[in-house]
């Protein structure tokens, strides 16, 4: 059966067919959807973990008890879980172990663009990169297979546009595989020091037997064409350098770690000169000067930042472009916070008050464009939590006074918690903010353990902020409804002036979660009575940032189609210009 | 051998880009092509610009079309029209455009400026078609069939056939819309183009 797949859905597809009995994992771009789509096959036990170093355990500890097991995360993700994945390379596996990785190159929804080639290296790990979705199907099947039988995880590493690029996949069906027997064997489990440097050397070895594989496995090719070039490469890059030199030969890699170095002599033979395309670092080309190749044209010619296309391929090895029409000038359109997003208040009244804003990692970092332009900083998950305390270590209470973390809810349960007892155990004074919209919007509303939902959407304990605050032995807790600003102002008076930790909580969900969307279109959609709006005097209104409210003829203007039907706006006007559409009609 | 295609498909996040080119993307591969497409989903991109890059032929290799290469962009509003204009093939590259302008908040703010003289500018490089699509969903009674008719008047320019389409529109869209898309669909199909 031939499906149209995004390499994301064959990833689920290919889990599904190996048999797979668990599988977890964080939401994060651009690997989302691998999980939300296992989740759609009943053989599968599919989890949203906490984060991505609590999946990664949670399937490794399911591979020992003889499972097969699979963990999903995005590139940042794997830094998040890289103590055990350092280690689970030393104790194998027992069921089958296979991670994903889906790096962002060109960072279009990620704070960095690290390549996690180098952490399967780096790690030890056999490294399968697809170039497709059929091959990210067939990868992960064959992935589980080898997972058992050189007792190692594996990785195979996706980027966004392998994820979400989407292509034709013949697909087959499941073949079921038994749960394992587990016994009990803490030499190969159990990582004292003297059990640790036997399986060192065991994962040594192992090396060895993979490179052996990676020398004769089939997804490892010789493309023959034209011995005037030869092009090693991998993943994505394959089907750039492809379009580019259709005639070329080809070492196209599906296993690039451990380097196959016999099969690149070969294929070094067959060619008079070498080029190396790769996306981002020069991850084969070190591979093959290792190997004592130095005349191979790579990274001083190709960029290693940003991702590529054919063009940057056509560009830096043919130094030509292909004829074309010059580029226009469009428009700028930058992604925005939603129209009645909740944050939209909490960072009104944040900017009016000038404090210093660490901010953390989803929809909320777009504030830090304008025009709310709030967020002073943003660096990885909980970041905000953690940071705002050690600012204040160096500047002081009075800087406490005028800084706090912001970080959303999902935010806060991934990296948040242990920073927050971090400023309560120290005895530091910071304010921390959640911003509980019950959900994680900024990767597609996935339930969280605050939503009291399972990926399932099965009923669920729920975590509780304020129980998890007071026992963490935080005394001043807010909880407020961010769309009123007089009760958000207050509460952000009394915490910044409070000589000790403080945690508000905002307290609104997400409008683009179906249930808030229908309750807010009962709601008459707000205007601007132009005869009252003080126009380009005040612009107050336009500080929320709210796309709805647009510049029109020196007024301002909420645009209907957009608005909807919150009364933000309404609290910031001075002059009592805007009014339910109602209200307005009926001359109130 | 078949004429393979390369379609831009672009538009304003909430204006159904995604599943129009899903539902070029399904049509080609029932016309029996191989097919890629891309794009690229994550930051909040409601009100952000979005596109998807469709490539069907005999076998495709990169999901992103190169620069000059692009047969035909089918495009929901105009200023994404010209975003994409450097993608299309120098000679006898075709623009379908939504005859829709959608005003960014830098331009309300006064940092940028919506272009003007878009139809003219187009008009140098590429035939254009320019698509009443708003008002024609709107005759039909609903405004959120404009990409179904857009969808509509491409079709005409590959090598697929009426009934493979009618197909996948009706396997893929929710089951209450489905006449209402079909209408839409033959309406834009339909269309005299001149040019």
């Amino acid at each position: 059966m031939k499906l149209l797949l995004s390499g994301n859905e064959a990833i689920a597809r290919g889990a599904w067919e190996a048999a797979c009995h668990v599988a977890a994992a964080y939401p994060g771009t651009p690997s989302t959807e691998i999980l939300e789509n296992i989740a759609f096959y009943n053989e599968i036990k599919a989890e949203w973990a906490p984060n991505e170093k609590v999946a990664f355990e949670a399937m490794l500890g399911a591979s020992i008890g003889g499972a097969r097991a699979l963990v999903a995360m995005k590139h940042v993700g794997l830094n998040v879980a890289a103590d055990p994945l350092m280690t689970s390379a030393y104790v194998g596996v027992n069921g089958g172990f296979v991670i994903i990785s889906a790096d962002d190159p060109g960072m279009h929804s990620s704070q960095n663009e690290q390549d996690n080639r180098r952490f399967a290296k780096f790690a030890k790990i056999p490294l399968l990169e697809p170039a497709d979705s059929q091959e990210a199907y067939s990868f992960v099947k064959m992935a589980f297979d080898l997972s058992e039988k050189y007792d190692t995880p594996f990785i195979v590493r996706s980027t966004t546009r392998i994820s979400h690029a989407k292509g034709i996949v013949e697909v087959g069906e499941r073949k079921e595989v038994p749960v394992k027997e587990y016994h009990k064997d803490p030499q190969k489990y159990t990582m004292i020091p003297a059990f640790a440097r036997k399986r060192h050397e065991i994962l040594e070895k192992r090396l060895e037997e993979l490179r052996k594989l990676s020398n004769t496995i089939e997804i490892n090719q010789i493309i023959e064409g034209s011995p005037e070039i030869g092009i090693v490469t991998s993943g994505i890059a394959y089907q750039y350098a492809r379009e580019v030199f259709p005639n070329a030969t080809f070492l196209k890699l599906g296993m690039p770690f451990p380097f196959p170095d016999e099969l690149f002599e070969k294929f070094a033979s067959l060619v008079k000169k070498i080029y190396v395309v790769e996306e981002l670092e020069p991850f084969l080309e070190e591979e093959i000067k290792i190997l004592g190749y130095h005349d191979v044209i790579g990274k001083d010619r190709i960029p290693k930042i940003g991702e590529l296309n054919p063009q940057i391929v056509r560009k830096s090895l043919k130094d030509e472009d292909l004829q074309s029409i010059p580029v226009q000038k469009a428009v700028k359109r930058p992604p925005a916070m939603c129209p009645g997003c909740p944050h939209l208040g909490i960072f009104f009244e944040l900017k009016k008050k000038r404090v210093n804003v660490m901010g953390d990692i989803g929809c909320y970092t777009l504030a830090v464009l304008p025009p709310i332009e709030s967020i002073d900083t943003t660096v990885d998950m909980g970041f905000s939590v953690s940071s705002v305390h050690g600012f204040n270590m160096a500047r002081g209470e009075k800087s406490a006074r005028k800084s706090v973390a912001v970080i959303g809810d999902s935010t806060f349960i991934h990296s948040g918690i242990t920073g927050l007892i971090d400023i309560v155990y120290n005895k530091g004074f910071s304010t921390v903010i959640i911003l509980d919209n019950h959900t994680t919007a900024m990767t597609g509303h996935q339930p969280h353990p605050a939503t009291g939902k399972t990926i399932k959407g099965e009923p669920t304990k729920k975590l509780d902020f304020v129980k998890l605050a007071e026992a963490i032995g935080v005394e001043d807790i807010h909880v407020v409804d961010p769309h009123d600003l007089k009760a958000t102002r207050k509460a952000l008076k009394e915490a910044l002036s409070y000589p000790g930790p403080s945690v508000i909580i905002t307290d609104r969900p997400c409008v683009l979660l179906p249930d808030e969307w229908k309750k807010l279109q009962q709601n008459p959609k707000k205007v601007v009575d132009p005869e009252l709006c003080q126009g380009d005097r005040c612009g107050n209104c336009f500080r929320l940032g709210c796309p709805a409210i647009v510049w029109k003829d020196g007024k301002a203007f909420i645009d209907p189609l957009l608005c909807v039907g919150c009364d933000l706006c309404i609290q910031t006007c001075p002059y009592d210009a805007i009014h339910p559409e109602d209200e307005y009609e009926k001359g109130i | 051998m078949k004429k393979g295609y390369n379609v831009i498909v672009s538009g304003v996040g909430g204006q159904g880009i995604i599943l129009a080119s899903e539902l070029l993307s399904l049509a080609a591969m029932e016309a029996g092509y191989d097919v890629k497409k891309s794009e690229v989903h994550g930051m909040s991109q409601r009100g952000g610009d979005v596109v998807s890059h469709v490539r069907f032929s005999e076998k495709v290799y990169s999901p992103l079309i190169e620069q000059g290469t692009c047969d035909v962009i089918l495009a929901f509003e105009k200023a994404e029209a010209l975003r994409y204009l450097h993608y299309l093939k120098p000679k006898d590259g075709i623009v379908i455009m939504n005859n829709l302008e959608i005003i960014p908040l830098p331009v309300t703010a006064g940092e940028d400026t919506y272009p003007e003289n878009i139809e003219n500018t187009i008009k140098k490089y590429a035939n254009l078609v320019v698509v009443d699509a708003i008002d024609m969903a709107n005759n039909l009674g609903n405004p959120r069939v404009a990409n179904t008719i857009m969808l509509g008047v491409a079709s005409k320019f590959f090598d697929i056939s009426e009934d493979v389409w009618i197909r996948v529109i009706t396997n893929r869209v929710p089951k209450k819309t489905i006449e209402i898309n079909k209408k839409a669909f033959e309406l834009g199909r339909n269309l005299k183009i001149d040019f």
